[in-house]
């Protein structure tokens, strides 16, 4: 079961923050903010030395999943530059698919709203119902 | 020299799917689907074109009322052409039918889902659309909370009565329902002329 989603665009801004269960701490949202710069820049560097092939540049070579004693967080990079997070149960090892959903979410509710700023904070009721729906059933 | 002007001539050829475009017979509504994805983001960048020129909720929605119109005119030539009939309806009640499933059905697929008189006035109707389909992804901030994008659906209608010789006021209003958060109301308010018009032919019957 999914504990939290955050959504970092492309310049290590926190843009969406969100818990759905009460096992992890609430992150005040100074610490959210840090929390995201700090992952950006982590994940920039973890692609820079990735020793994978740099022929196919769209390939995610950040990082991926980072596991804990406690829960697991997973991470997909869209080839925009933005950073679909979630941190998970140890139950659930691959999240590819629902951060594409998030990914889709994403781009339906936030981008098509005529009110939503782009890189800005997503204030949109729509996007919070459908996602909180998603994480329901997964 | 020579390649200049294959230059010129790669600008001056037009692509075959513009020419095939005007040639497609209006009869057929074969390819005129457009993808609502397409749709949506053309929509919102109206939306946001529009409120950099005006000063107000107000304002913005009587701007896609107004583009809503020019939609309407349109529209309204096009499905009458395609209904092949000679009829075009210019009572209240008929003109009414014809926005809700003819128009609806052709531009969404889909029949508006209800009809409805108001109870206080007794020339105000209502048009309601639980889930416009155009409208599905824009919400808007707390601040602007009655907004209605609707607006562009009311001038769509307002064209449409209007071509039927009986001009209203149209207004949308969003009335969120359990279950239905974008449920749309389009308030028709007909002219006086209409109504007494109505009252006549219906005494003379």
């Amino acid at each position: 079961m999914i504990h939290a989603v955050f959504i970092i665009n492309r310049s290590g801004g926190l843009i969406f923050n969100k818990n759905y269960s009460n096992q992890l701490a609430q992150l005040s949202s100074n610490e959210a903010l840090i929390f995201a710069g700090t992952f950006h820049g982590i994940h920039a560097l973890a692609s820079r030395i990735s020793p994978a092939l740099k022929g196919n540049a769209t390939r995610d070579l950040g990082i991926q999943t980072i596991d804990t004693k406690n829960f697991r967080m997973h991470c997909f990079q869209t080839p925009t530059g933005i950073k679909f997070i979630a941190a998970t149960d140890l139950l659930l090892t691959d999240l590819t698919d629902a951060l594409k959903s998030v990914y889709r979410l994403y781009c339906d509710y936030a981008l098509k709203n005529p009110f939503y700023n782009l890189e800005m904070p997503i204030r949109s009721d729509m996007f919070d119902t459908m996602l909180l729906k998603l994480v329901q059933t997964s | 020299m020579s390649q200049a002007n294959n230059l010129l001539r790669l600008d001056t050829r037009t692509s075959k799917r513009s020419t095939m475009l005007l040639e497609q017979s209006i009869a057929k509504p074969r390819r005129d689907k457009v993808s609502l994805n397409a749709f949506a983001f053309l929509f919102a960048e109206i939306i946001r074109y529009s409120q950099n020129r005006v000063l107000g909720i107000q304002d913005l929605e009587a701007k896609l009322n107004e583009l809503g119109k020019r939609v309407g005119v349109r529209v309204f030539e096009l499905f009458m052409w395609r209904e092949k009939t000679v009829h075009r309806e210019t009572r209240v009640l008929p003109t009414l039918m014809f926005i809700n499933t003819v128009v609806w059905r052709a531009l969404f697929d889909k029949q508006a889902d209800s009809l409805g008189r108001s109870t206080d006035n007794e020339d105000e109707y209502m048009i309601t659309d639980n889930e416009p389909n155009i409208l599905k992804y824009i919400s808007a901030p707390k601040e602007m909370s009655s907004f209605s994008p609707g607006a562009f659906l009311a001038g769509i209608v307002e064209a449409i009565a209007e071509g039927c010789q009986c001009p209203a006021r149209v207004t949308s209003h969003l009335v969120p329902a359990e279950g239905m958060p974008l449920k749309t109301v389009i308030l028709l308010k007909f002219n006086k002329e209409v109504m007494e018009r109505e009252k006549r032919l219906d005494a003379g019957k």
